[in-house]
């Protein structure tokens, strides 16, 4: 089941479409199930197809299209690195390999008091800021140095 | 019309058609994969890649419309290149092992590979291998690798059969065809998947190995299933139907096929299969040669009509014979003196008898279903009776049409719905009235005098509205209507309906050979020799029965009293490809050929009539029924029994007939009665025939068997039924009519009508029940 406040956010995403198209509203109502669970399970996306009516299938392939959505479960914070042709070009192996160290887990895991997530991303169209990493999808984090990585662990480490 | 030139040709095409198009009507080929003239435009195999002049890049002709003054080159430096690029992409990660490949032969992406492919390989890394998943019993997936994600599977579930089942999950290099969580592929109509894959990654479970394309003899046949008649090529090896596909005619089955008509070829080859005639003696069956055994016939019958009459002879035939077997049998029992024929098994309101204009038909080609704007569906399981008209019906209301249901049972019928009203089987009747009453005064008619007192509920003005607002209305009776205990009476309101909206009505015929068997007078009330309908003939038990295809516990209105008359008859003749449960009660069973071994005809219920030849020779000793009837009716000394063909048989009943004329749905005199009895005691009866239970071929189809819609039904409840009750989904309860009783599995159904209990029919587990509607009660078990 889609907890209320999924749903409450779903009704209001629905209200900018019209009545028939309600499909329109996948990608958010996945996202918003990603903001509150960290992830989205299969469960999920058949509660999702249920809400919008419409294939369960349909909503497996939206989210399995777009990577941005956790397809298991992920950290508390999950760190997504660009690792595209600009960051790579700017050093965004060393990004990750530093990540990996500090955090002590490869791609795709999370730390064992799950914590942190570490995943490898697509191109964010921030080319400019390489190399780059998101915080949950939300907040991103460009011109990458040893330090700087230190420094924003820290601060997540205390929130 | 927009002039074009391809390859040097001009052609008109079509204002808004395609390049494709166009190029189809030029006669030039263009190879394509995604592309399907039936699903939308996907354009993503990139095969039909084309030179169009002044456009810099090339276009692919599926996704590229054409203009005016365009110049198509399929054949130039650029197009040959683009082909020959993309052919190469998509072998990348194709498998190269034609050999070993089901699909090896008779695949699309090998001809145009042939065609259009290099002669050899640049790549030599490695490919990449999907997992192949369990999608059900008729569709294997086990060399999904083969896959080149044209998605034509994905369009045909979510365009065709109405439900998404496949889908493709990931992208880029990981992208693959998968149904949800490893659930199973349930439609209907999914074996069209196969034949749409153009590679071999989509294959056939049944045939998978079976055969190779080049080993196979094509022989066009007619379903012999459902009322569409659609139009089959069987696949035959070795004298054996390994395969069944459909032949496209754009009238009737278009290009599809349901997996009835495909999968139940199994039944054919059934261990079941009745191989020799045989007799019954002194308790035992005893393997005979025809000529005893129809001595043994021809004797008993003369016997009985001699000491208690020939009206104690009685015969019952399924609508799944062919005309030319319904025509001799009927031409048979009349010759003896017997008019107790007939073939409305499922029937049980005989009063319109004699007082329909014709031959009950669709009322309209099949093909006009497309064009209707407006439906009125009643009494119809519409998706499981009636695959691939639901299909028409479904791409109707795609293109703006509504639909409007008057039924006992809310079944989805993955399209939308205008408006329902979903009863119980007794208020059926009062609410079409209501409909008919809303409708008058929506159109400023006068109300019928029968129906004026009633009144009117929301639903029924809604569902008038709706009729009202149509230009091509169609209003439709499924068999739930035509088995109906006051089926005449709901199909002269239907009519009426119907009439007061300019509009069509017609019957959706049960079987392949629904209107055929009309027509070839297998009823009591066609000729001179008038008798007992197919009710009455049970009622009132007959001494002996020829059953043609029959299996009484499965096939009639009430299966109980079938079985008590056919235990007590002097002598029951069955003729019958398989060996039954008729072993328990029949006297002589008379091997007879299934529709792929014999010639003749089947009338589809839009009164088209299909002749076929018989793809592969009779089983052992079976023979065709025409052939049996024949020689019955000359040991009987029956007259105008001499024919050397099924077709003289054709020739002698149908050529006097022209169609148009001997159907017909027009009713008169038969008298409306809305009565509104008050709810009794017990709980009404719901009864729906399950898709693989519906005659004695497809019950013998192995796969089709191990299928969800093949599951032995449940005993269906409302929710608030079930409280009373004290049970829950999954209990064990017991079931029952009058004095039989059956236990089943109970289900909770929430859109049933209060005071409904579905409970299926045609299956054995409850063949003990009795009629199809009734009062049933249910408890714990």
């Amino acid at each position: 089941m889609l907890s209320a406040h999924i749903q409450e956010q779903i009704n209001r995403e629905l209200k900018k479409y019209p009545v028939d198209q309600k499909q329109s509203a996948v990608m958010s109502a996945l996202r918003f199930v990603q903001d509150e669970k960290g992830w989205i399970s299969t469960d999920d996306m058949s509660d999702v197809a249920d809400f919008l009516g419409m294939a369960k299938m349909a909503v497996m392939e939206v989210a399995t299209f777009y990577h941005m959505y956790n397809l298991k479960p992920m950290g508390k914070t999950t760190i997504t690195v660009c690792t595209n042709l600009s960051c790579t070009l700017c050093g965004a192996e060393e990004t990750v390999a530093h990540l990996k160290t500090r955090l002590g887990i490869g791609l795709g895991e999370v730390t064992a008091d799950g914590k942190f997530g570490l995943r490898e991303g697509e191109c964010m169209g921030a080319c400019k800021d390489a190399p780059l990493f998101t915080i949950n999808n939300k907040r991103l984090c460009g011109r990458l140095s040893k330090e700087k990585i230190d420094q924003i662990l820290a601060e997540l480490d205390k929130s | 019309m927009i002039n074009i030139e391809i390859d040097g040709k001009l052609v008109e095409a079509e204002q808004g058609s395609t390049v494709m198009d166009a190029a189809h009507k030029a006669g030039v080929y263009i190879p394509h994969f995604c592309y399907h003239k039936k699903l939308s435009i996907s354009a993503n195999c990139r095969m039909c890649l084309v030179e169009v002049e002044k456009a810099p890049k090339p276009l692919p002709a599926c996704a590229t419309p054409a203009a005016e003054g365009m110049k198509v080159h399929t054949h130039s430096e650029m197009a040959v290149k683009a082909q020959k690029g993309v052919m190469e992409f998509l072998l990348i990660n194709h498998p190269l092992d034609c050999p070993i490949c089901d699909q090896g032969g008779e695949c699309e992406l090998q001809d145009i590979a042939m065609g259009y492919g290099g002669g050899e390989s640049r790549y030599a890394e490695e490919k990449r291998v999907v997992n192949p998943k369990q999608i059900g019993e008729l569709i294997s997936t086990n060399e999904m690798s083969r896959c080149i994600q044209c998605t034509r599977c994905v369009r045909f579930g979510q365009e065709i059969a109405g439900i998404m089942e496949l889908g493709m999950v990931n992208r880029t290099e990981h992208a693959q065809i998968m149904s949800f969580v490893n659930s199973s592929v349930d439609s209907e109509l999914s074996g069209n998947m196969i034949d749409l894959c153009p590679v071999g990654a989509l294959t056939s479970k049944p045939f998978r190995y079976t055969a190779r394309s080049w080993e196979l003899s094509r022989r066009k046949s007619v379903s012999p299933h459902d009322g569409l008649g659609s139009n089959l090529a069987l696949h035959v090896k070795d004298n054996k139907v390994v395969r069944v596909v459909p032949v496209e005619n754009e009238a009737v089955n278009e290009c599809w096929i349901s997996d009835k008509d495909r999968f139940s070829y199994e039944g054919l080859n059934s261990p079941e299969r009745l191989t020799r005639p045989m007799i019954k003696q002194d308790g035992k069956w005893v393997e005979v040669d025809w000529a005893p055994a129809l001595e043994y016939v021809a004797n008993g019958l003369r016997q009985i009509a001699g000491s208690a009459g020939a009206e104690h002879i009685a015969a019952l035939a399924t609508p799944h014979s062919t005309f030319e077997e319904l025509y001799l049998l009927q031409k048979l029992l009349r010759g003896i003196g017997s008019g107790n024929v007939d073939y409305r098994l499922r029937q049980s309101d005989f009063s319109a008898d004699g007082k329909q204009a014709g031959a009950p038909w669709l009322g309209m080609a099949v093909a006009d279903i497309n064009a209707a704007d407006r439906f009125l569906i009643v009494g119809s399981f519409l998706r499981k009776d009636h695959p691939l008209l639901a299909q028409r019906i479904r791409q109707a209301v795609k293109g703006g049409a509504q639909a409007s249901i008057v039924h006992a049972a809310d079944d989805d019928l993955l399209m939308p719905v205008a408006n329902k009203s979903i009863v119980t089987p007794d208020e059926m009747l009062n609410t079409l009235a209501q409909v008919l009453k809303a409708l008058a005064a929506e159109k400023q008619a006068a109300v019928p005098a029968e129906i004026a007192a009633i009144t009117i509920g929301d639903a029924a003005i809604a569902i008038a509205k709706n009729l009202a607002s149509g230009q091509q209305v169609a209003v439709l009776l499924g068999n739930f209507a035509q088995q109906h205990p006051q089926a005449a009476q709901i199909a002269l309101l239907a009519e009426q309906i119907a009439a007061l909206c300019a509009g069509r009505f017609g019957y959706l015929g049960e079987a392949a050979n629904s209107v055929g068997a009309y027509l070839a007078g297998a009823v009591p009330f066609a000729g001179d020799v008038q008798g007992m309908n197919a009710a009455q003939m049970l009622a009132e038990p007959r001494k002996a029965y020829l059953l043609l295809n029959v299996e009484p516990e499965l096939d009639m209105h009430n299966p109980q009293q079938a079985m008590s008359a056919m235990r007590a008859a002097d002598m029951v003749v069955v003729m019958s490809a398989y060996k039954h449960h008729a072993m328990d009660y029949a006297d002589v069973l008379l091997p007879v050929a299934p529709f792929s071994e014999t010639s003749g005809t089947f009338v589809n219920t839009e009164g088209r009539a299909q002749s076929f030849k018989g793809a592969v020779k009779p089983l052992a000793e079976a023979r065709p029924a025409w052939k049996v009837l024949r020689v019955l009716g000359n040991l009987l000394d029956v007259s105008g029994f001499d024919y050397d063909t099924s077709e003289a048989v054709r020739a002698e009943g149908l050529h006097a007939l022209s169609l148009d004329d001997k159907l017909g749905n027009r009713i008169s005199g038969v008298a409306i009665n809305i009565t509104t009895e008050g709810n009794g005691a017990g709980l009404q009866r719901v009864s729906d025939v399950p898709i693989y239970s519906a005659d004695a071929l497809v019950r013998r189809a192995a796969s089709l068997r191990k299928t969800h819609d093949a599951a032995v039904p449940c005993v269906m409840l409302h929710g608030s039924q079930m409280q009373k009750l004290g049970v829950e989904s999954g209990d064990t309860v017991k079931v029952s009519q009058g004095d039989a009783s059956v236990q089943l599995t109970v289900q909770k159904n929430d859109s049933l009508p209060q005071g409904a209990v579905r409970v299926a029919a045609g299956h054995p587990a409850t063949a003990a029940l009795g009629a199809m509607f009734g009062i049933m009660s249910v408890e714990r078990a």
